[in-house]
């Protein structure tokens, strides 16, 4: 998978209340919550949003409550990928198990500034900043991870396993 | 021989039929539990019908708990609960609790016996760490992840490595659990356990009730962790003795288990203490905090919506009524808890004292119901989180503290301790 788009720069603590604030829990329509999608951190933030652009933010990214509408509010508000410096860790399983692809890549966030030019190719795990012509490489998904991921998300993955019981 | 492991590390070899895991390795385990709640279940709900499959893997290891949004606030999460509330009469999933017996439910499936010692559990929700402290492996997930477990009755996990906290001594006065995991969490950061298991040991822990245990393991998620976990003793037994739906195996860590790090904490060192807006972490000795104004004190959650603080809660208002224009909201966490403070007199005290005393829910802790707040109010709460927005407006804080302290700020109007009071 290839993406390319404007880099949206944010934090390190980024919690799951501020992706999508529990007063928006009440539905689980992907296209309502990406209206609300990190409303409470940056009230901008849907406005600015191109499709297939990248969020990049510093360490513990998703930290907080284990809401899947976080990551689905995401790649609904058009997000094509997340860099980060870490992960929180249920924020990591469900991105991985929902199919919105993470990358954890320390280099590439301290490389990246906000409205940077950026080009990614989640297989090889690289990340190229067009602005600055910088190239940084992503921590490699361990291959249980990589077949989740690769079959589209753990449900997929399920199906094999129990389909047709 | 294996090699010498932690009490999560032989859980987990256990639930994936291997004589040893090692940290860092992923392993599929079969779940003693699978749980959702009306905001995660009707996702994972969703989910599972994509398998493909009728029926899911075993309707008696499930628990569908209806209490984030309920009793229904509104249209919307009326449709999501009912969502989940036909699911569960499909499926014949017998840890379904409607409305009347309800509570939240990381207090509710303990007090249930629905989770014991040695189980492998995934939640979703984060706080499902909270059965740490009965000796079991639990730890939140997402509501793909339950769907799955709900398929399957297995999920993958990477082994964590374990941090220990060996705490010694006494507390001081009005020194609580909560208190404990506050010092710690404000020690070590957000994620200073990041994908980590945080075992806690030491002759404080051992004089410890489950109530104080349960609100410490509840907190591991806020360093991050993917569990935290207490040895069982005899006052794991005593609690789990005509509880227990199931007979429950006890785990032990080798004298030689490894630990990625050892933290070493005195009691005499933890102070009543609050975390300030907006991370956890942020915490500071409730007696340096006397400045900060208050507008609504919060008593209840999965953290602390037990008849433990209750009590305390109870000690420290009984006599005295609240602070004027304080709005106290007091929450039992489940109906047997209201229940039993009902018959203590815990009612009379509440409502002397000017509280507002709520059928259980999680409510105002999440920013859902029953008390949200308005720009720039600042709220008192016993519950585990105060990022930004948690309770309601962006622009309103949340201090979090024990049961003694929000009690006593109800009454003083500021943060206070109880010994402050007149
Ligand atoms: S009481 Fe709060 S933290 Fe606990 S389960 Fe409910 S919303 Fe989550």
């Amino acid at each position: 998978m290839k993406f390319q788009g404007t880099a949206h720069k944010y934090g390190r603590d980024i919690d799951t209340d501020v992706i999508i604030p529990a007063r928006y829990l009440n539905t689980s329509v992907p296209e309502e919550l990406a209206k609300h999608c990190m409303e409470d951190l940056d009230a901008g933030f849907i406005g600015k949003i191109e499709f297939g652009d990248i969020l990049v933010a510093e360490e513990n990214f998703g930290c907080g409550s284990s809401r899947e509408h976080a990551p689905i509010s995401i790649k609904a508000a058009g997000i094509s990928v997340i860099i980060a410096k870490s992960f929180a860790r249920i924020f990591y399983r469900n991105a991985i198990n929902t199919g919105l692809p993470i990358m954890e890549a320390p280099d590439a966030v301290d490389g990246i500034s906000n409205g940077d030019e950026v080009e990614v190719d989640a297989d090889a795990g690289i990340i190229i900043n067009k602005t600055t012509g910088q190239t940084f490489r992503a921590q490699p998904f361990p291959p249980f991870i990589k077949e989740i991921i690769e079959k589209g998300g753990l449900i997929e993955r399920v199906k094999e396993t129990v389909g047709g019981r | 021989m294996p090699r010498p492991m932690t009490i999560t590390e032989k859980i987990l070899a256990a639930h994936a039929g291997l004589d040893e895991v090692t940290p860092g390795q992923l392993v599929e385990c079969d779940l003693d539990l699978v749980l959702a709640n009306d905001v995660t279940a009707p996702i994972a709900i969703k989910e599972f019908r994509k398998v493909g499959i009728d029926s899911v893997w075993d309707p008696d290891k499930i628990a569908l708990v209806p209490d984030h949004y309920t009793p229904n606030k509104d249209i919307k999460s009326a449709e999501q609960a009912k969502l989940m509330r036909d699911f569960a009469h499909e499926q014949k999933i017998s840890h379904y609790y409607e409305i009347g017996c309800m509570g939240v439910e990381h207090a509710l499936l303990p007090e249930q016996g629905v989770v014991g010692p040695g189980d492998a559990i995934i939640g979703a929700d984060s706080h499902t760490c909270t059965y740490g402290a009965l000796g079991a492996f639990a730890t939140g997930v997402g509501s793909t992840d339950a769907a799955a477990g709900m398929a399957t009755g297995k999920a993958w996990f990477k082994v964590p490595a374990s941090i220990k906290f060996n705490i010694e001594g006494e507390l001081g006065p009005w020194v609580s659990g909560k208190d404990l995991i506050l010092h710690v969490i404000g020690m070590i950061g957000v994620d200073g356990a990041l994908y980590q298991s945080m075992e806690f040991t030491g002759s404080t822990i051992s004089g410890l009730g489950m109530d104080d245990r349960m609100t410490i393991c509840n907190m591991a998620i806020e360093a991050g962790g993917k569990s935290g976990i207490i040895a069982v003793d005899d006052t794991t037994r005593a609690y789990l003795e005509g509880r227990a739906e199931r007979p429950w195996t006890e785990y032990y860590s080798d004298p030689e288990a490894e630990y990625v790090a050892v933290f070493e904490i005195d009691a005499a060192d933890i102070k009543p203490t609050v975390a300030f807006p907006h991370l956890p972490s942020n915490t500071k000795a409730a007696e340096d905090s006397r400045d900060v104004w208050i507008d609504q004190v919060v008593i209840g959650s999965c953290t602390n919506g037990r008849l433990e603080d209750l009590r305390i809660a109870a000690s420290v208002l009984k006599g005295r009524t609240v602070y004027e224009g304080m709005r106290l909201i007091i929450i039992p966490a489940t109906q047997q808890i209201y229940r039993d403070a009902m018959h203590e007199g815990l009612f009379d005290i509440f409502l002397d004292a000017g509280a507002a005393v709520s059928t259980p829910t999680c409510g105002p802790c999440l920013g859902g119901h029953m008390g949200i707040l308005a720009a720039g109010e600042r709220a008192v709460a016993t519950t585990n989180r105060n990022f930004v927005g948690r309770m309601g407006d962006p622009t309103s804080e949340v201090y979090l503290s024990s049961p003694a302290v929000a009690a006593a700020t109800a009454i003083a109007g500021h943060i206070a301790l109880p010994d402050d009071l007149v």
